[in-house]
C-alpha cells in the first residue's frame, strides 16, 4: 500500500513549550466512533419506544396476548434468531481479517452476512405471508383475530410493527455492506483505515440484539 | 488587520470536489459557516410565509362571525403556521443557523466532525418541507389537526395528514443528524486546551440541546410513524375500538415536545450569555453555574410532559407529580437569570441593538415563563386549558423568548457572517416597533384566555371582540416591525461599513479572526488557557490575529 497517503497531525505549542496535537475533523478516528455510538443511542430510543408502548399493552391484555401468541411460528422464528446470530459472527469475522491485513477473507465474510441477512428477510417474508392468509394482520375481517379481542389485535398490529422497522433496519443493513464492498475496492476501507467497517459491525450488533428482544416478547410467551 | 484574505464567499469545498457553477458550490458545499447561511434563507423564507398566514388568521378574528375564512380554511392556517413555526422554523432553529456558523469557530475548529453529514441534513430537511408542502396540494385538504396531531382525529379525519408527517419525520430526522454532529464535534474538536469549563456559553447552550435532541427527537419520531401506520394499515395502537390509547399519542408525543421547548430555549439563553458580557465589558457572573444550569434545565425538562395532560384524565397523584416536578425547571433558569442581573450589576452597558434585544426579550420572557408557571399548576390549568391564555404563554416564551433572541444574536454576529455593520440607529427602532407591537398583540390574549375564550376558534363571543381588535392591530406594528428590521440587515449587506475582526471589542475566538472568516477558519489554532469572557478595566485581556498559519508565516510574502 505505498500510495496510502499518510497524515501528519498538526502540532501547536502552549506558553511552557509543550506540544499539543490539534485534532481534525478528517482524521479523527475516535469522533467517527464516538458519533456512531451517538447514533445507535437514538435508535435505542425509537425502539425503547416501541417496547414501552408493548409493555403497556401487555400489561393491559396479558392472558390475550399469548394466546395470541401461540399463532406465531416459532420454528421460523427461531431459525432466523440462529442466521442472525452466525451473521454477527461473519460480520466481526470480515472486521477481524481486515485489520489483521486479510482483505480478500475479509470481503467473502461481508458477502457471506449479505447472504445470511438476505435468507431472513426470505424466511421473515414466509412468515408474514403465513400470517396474513391465516387473517392475522391489522384489519383483517377473520374471526379468529377476533375471537383473540383487543389484546390480539394490539398483539399482532405491534408484531408487524416491530418486525417490520426491524426487516427495514436488515435491508438498510444490506445496503450498507455492499457500499462496504465497493468502499474496499476503491481502497477507502484498508487496514489501517477501518472505522466504516467497524461502525457498520456495531449496526449489525445492534440490529441483532434487537431481535433478541423481539423475538422472546412475541413468540415465547405462551 | 493588514493581511489579505480570501473569505468563505470566494472559496469553498463541496462534496463532489470543484465547480464552477455558483449555485451548485453553494448547495454541494460542505463547510459548516455555508451551510448555516442555506438553513438560514430557508427558514427565514418560511417564517415570512407561516407570518403572512398568521396574519390572515388575525384578520379573520377581527370581528366575530365569518370574514375572510370559513371554518375549514381556519383549522387548515393554524394547523399549517404551527408546523411550519415549529418543525421547519424554531426546531433547526439557532443550532442549525448561528449554532452552525458559529460552534467551530468558538471552539476553534476549522469544521464540525462530520461535514458532509451537516449537509446531508440540511437536503433531508429541505426533503422535508417539500413533503409538507406537497401535503397542501396533494389531492384533498390541508392538515386540519392541529400541529400536534393528536389521534383519533388525526386517524380518522381526511386531510393529508400522511404527508405532513412524513415531512414531520423528515425534519425531525435533519435535526437528529445535526445534533449528532454537535455533540461529536464539542467533544472532539476543541482547541487543544479548552476545557469544558472554558467554552463559550453559546457552545454549552448549544451541547445540551444537541442532548435533548439525539435523545427526545427519535420518540417523536417513531411516534409520528406510528401514527402513519395507522392510518395506512390500521394497526391500533391508538384506536379505541381496537384497544388502543388516543391518549398514548399524548404521552409519547410530549415526552418530546415538552423537552423540545428546551431545545429552544436553550440556544437561545446561550446568546444572551454571550451578549451580555460583551456589552458589559465583564467577565460573566458564575459562569459555572450558568454552564451547568443548561444541562439541569436539559435533564428535568424531560421529566415534566405530564403537565399538558391534566386535562386528559392523569390521575390525581399523577398531576400533582407533573406539577410540582415543572416548577423545579424555574429554579436552574432562575439561576440564570440572576447571573446576568448579577454581570449588569455596576457595570457600564453599552446599549448596542444586540443588548437592546437581550434586556427586551428578559421582559417578554419573564411574562412567557412566569404564566407558564401558572399554568403548571394543576387546578389553574385545569380552567386555562386550551383557551388564549395558553396561546399568549406559548407565544411570550417561543417567540418573545426564542425568536427575539435569535434576533439579538443576529445582530451580534451580523459583523462577522457578513463582515459588515448594519444601522444602529435603525435596528434599535426596529426593536422599539417589534417590541411594542408584539405586547399589543399578545397581552390582550392573557385576559381573554383568563375571561374564557377557547383557542382554535375561527369565531368567538361579542365580549372578545375588542381584545382581538387590539391584538390584530398589534399584528400589524409586528409585521411592520419585522419588515423594518429585515430591511435594514439587509442594507447592511449591501451598504455597511467594513466592520472589522472584533467591532464589539468581545473575547471569544470566533472575533481573532477576519469577518467574514475564510473557508478553514483558523490559520493558527491557539492553545486555549483562558477563560472566555476575559476583560481587565472594560478592555479584552486577549488580542490575538489566528488568521494565518503562524508557522507557515513569511515563508511566502504576497
Ligand atoms: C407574527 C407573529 C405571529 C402571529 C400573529 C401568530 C398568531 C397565531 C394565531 C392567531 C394562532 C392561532 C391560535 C388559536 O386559534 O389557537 C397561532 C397559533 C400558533 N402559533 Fe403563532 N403567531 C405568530 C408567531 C409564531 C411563532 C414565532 C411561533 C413559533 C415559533 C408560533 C407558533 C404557534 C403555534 C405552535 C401555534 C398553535 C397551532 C395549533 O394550534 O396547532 N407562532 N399563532
Ligand atoms: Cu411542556
Amino acid at each position: 500500500m505505498s500510495d496510502v497517503k499518510t497524515y501528519e497531525p498538526e502540532i501547536i505549542f502552549d506558553k511552557q513549550g509543550n506540544p499539543h496535537e490539534v485534532v481534525d475533523w478528517d482524521h479523527d478516528y475516535e469522533g467517527a466512533k464516538l458519533g456512531f455510538w451517538i447514533f445507535l443511542l437514538t435508535e435505542m430510543m425509537i425502539f425503547g419506544s416501541l417496547f414501552l408502548v408493548y409493555t403497556f399493552y401487555s400489561y393491559q391484555h396479558g392472558a390475550q396476548f399469548s394466546a395470541a401468541s401461540i399463532h406465531m411460528n416459532r420454528l421460523l422464528g427461531g431459525i432466523n434468531t440462529f442466521i442472525l446470530l452466525i451473521s454477527t459472527l461473519t460480520m466481526g469475522l470480515s472486521l477481524a481479517n481486515l485489520r489483521n491485513g486479510h482483505v480478500a477473507v475479509c470481503k467473502k465474510y461481508i458477502w457471506a452476512t449479505i447472504i445470511l441477512a438476505t435468507l431472513f428477510l426470505a424466511i421473515k417474508y414466509t412468515e408474514w405471508t403465513l400470517e396474513i392468509g391465516e387473517g392475522f394482520y391489522p384489519g383483517s375481517p377473520s374471526a379468529d383475530l377476533a375471537a383473540l379481542g383487543h389484546g390480539g389485535k394490539l398483539f399482532f398490529g405491534l408484531y408487524f410493527t416491530m418486525t417490520g422497522l426491524h426487516g427495514v433496519h436488515i435491508i438498510v443493513g444490506i445496503g450498507v455492506m455492499l457500499w462496504l464492498l465497493s468502499l474496499i475496492n476503491r481502497g477507502k476501507i484498508t487496514p489501517e483505515n477501518f472505522v466504516v467497517l467497524e461502525n457498520t459491525a456495531l449496526y449489525w450488533d445492534f440490529v441483532h440484539i434487537v431481535w433478541i428482544f423481539v423475538f422472546p416478547i412475541f413468540y415465547l410467551i405462551y | 488587520m493588514s493581511s489579505t484574505h480570501t473569505s468563505f464567499y470566494q472559496e469553498t469545498h463541496t462534496v463532489f470536489g470543484h465547480h464552477d457553477n455558483k449555485f451548485l458550490q453553494w448547495i454541494f458545499s460542505i463547510d459548516h459557516k455555508r451551510i448555516a447561511i442555506m438553513y438560514g434563507i430557508v427558514m427565514f423564507s418560511f417564517f415570512g410565509i407561516a407570518v403572512l398566514i398568521a396574519l390572515s388568521m388575525r384578520l379573520e378574528l377581527f370581528y366575530p362571525g365569518q370574514q375572510i375564512m370559513g371554518p375549514q380554511t381556519y383549522n387548515e392556517a393554524f394547523t399549517l403556521h404551527g408546523i411550519i413555526m415549529i418543525f421547519i422554523f424554531i426546531v433547526p432553529g439557532i443550532p442549525a443557523t448561528l449554532g452552525n456558523f458559529l460552534l467551530p469557530l468558538q471552539i476553534g475548529a476549522r469544521d464540525v466532525s462530520f461535514p458532509r453529514l451537516n449537509l446531508l441534513s440540511f437536503w433531508v430537511f429541505v426533503l422535508g418541507i417539500i413533503a409538507v408542502l406537497t401535503s397542501l396540494f396533494w389531492n384533498g385538504n390541508a392538515p386540519d389537526t392541529g400541529w400536534t396531531f393528536y389521534a383519533p382525529y388525526s386517524t380518522k379525519t381526511g386531510s393529508n395528514i400522511v404527508m405532513a408527517l412524513t415531512g414531520a419525520y423528515l425534519l425531525g430526522l435533519a435535526s437528529i443528524l445535526t445534533g449528532i454532529n454537535f455533540i461529536a464535534t464539542t467533544h472532539r474538536l476543541r482547541a487543544p486546551g479548552m476545557g469544558f469549563f472554558k467554552m463559550p456559553l453559546f457552545v454549552w447552550g448549544l451541547y445540551a440541546t444537541s442532548w435533548i435532541q439525539v435523545l427526545a427527537t427519535p420518540i417523536v419520531g417513531i411516534t409520528l410513524v406510528l401514527v402513519i401506520l395507522e392510518r395506512v394499515f390500521g394497526v391500533g395502537v391508538f384506536d379505541p375500538t381496537k384497544g388502543g390509547d388516543p391518549v398514548l399519542l399524548e404521552n409519547l408525543f410530549w415526552m418530546y415536545s415538552h423537552p423540545a421547548v428546551y431545545l429552544m430555549i436553550l440556544p437561545a439563553f446561550g446568546i444572551a450569555s454571550e451578549i451580555i458580557p460583551t456589552f458589559c465589558r465583564k467577565p460573566i457572573f458564575g459562569y459555572r453555574a450558568i454552564a451547568i444550569s443548561s444541562s439541569m434545565i436539559a435533564f428535568i425538562g424531560y421529566l415534566v410532559w405530564g403537565h399538558h395532560m391534566f386535562t386528559s384524565g392523569e390521575s390525581n397523584t399523577v398531576a400533582l407529580v407533573f406539577s410540582v416536578l415543572t416548577f423545579l425547571v424555574a429554579v436552574p433558569t432562575s439561576i440564570k437569570f440572576f447571573d446576568w442581573i448579577a454581570t449588569m450589576y455596576k457595570a457600564s452597558i453599552v446599549f448596542d441593538t444586540p443588548m437592546l434585544w437581550t434586556l427586551g426579550t428578559f421582559i417578554t420572557f419573564i411574562i412567557g415563563g412566569m404564566t407558564g408557571l401558572i399554568l403548571g399548576a394543576v387546578g389553574v390549568d385545569v380552567y386555562f386549558h386550551d383557551t388564549y391564555f395558553v396561546v399568549a404563554h406559548f407565544h411570550y416564551a417561543i417567540l418573545g423568548g426564542v425568536v427575539f433572541l435569535m434576533f439579538a444574536g443576529m445582530h451580534y454576529w451580523f459583523p462577522k457572517v457578513t463582515g459588515k455593520m448594519y444601522n444602529e440607529l435603525h435596528g434599535k427602532i426596529a426593536f422599539y416597533i417589534i417590541f411594542v407591537g408584539f405586547n399589543t398583540l399578545w397581552f390582550p390574549m392573557f385576559v381573554a384566555g383568563a375571561l374564557g375564550m377557547p383557542r382554535r376558534y375561527f369565531d368567538y363571543l361579542p365580549q372578545f371582540t375588542i381584545y382581538h381588535q387590539i391584538a390584530t392591530v398589534g399584528s400589524w406594528i409586528f409585521a411592520f416591525g419585522l419588515i423594518y428590521m429585515f430591511v435594514n440587515l439587509y442594507k447592511g449587506i449591501r451598504k455597511g461599513k467594513p466592520a472589522g475582526p472584533n467591532p464589539w471589542n468581545a473575547t471569544t475566538l470566533e472575533w481573532q479572526i477576519p469577518s467574514p472568516p475564510q473557508a478553514e477558519n483558523f490559520g493558527t489554532i491557539p492553545y486555549v488557557d483562558f477563560m472566555p469572557y476575559e476583560y481587565i478595566k472594560g478592555e479584552p485581556v486577549h488580542h490575538m490575529d489566528l488568521s494565518v498559519d503562524e508557522s507557515k508565516k513569511g515563508a511566502h510574502h504576497e
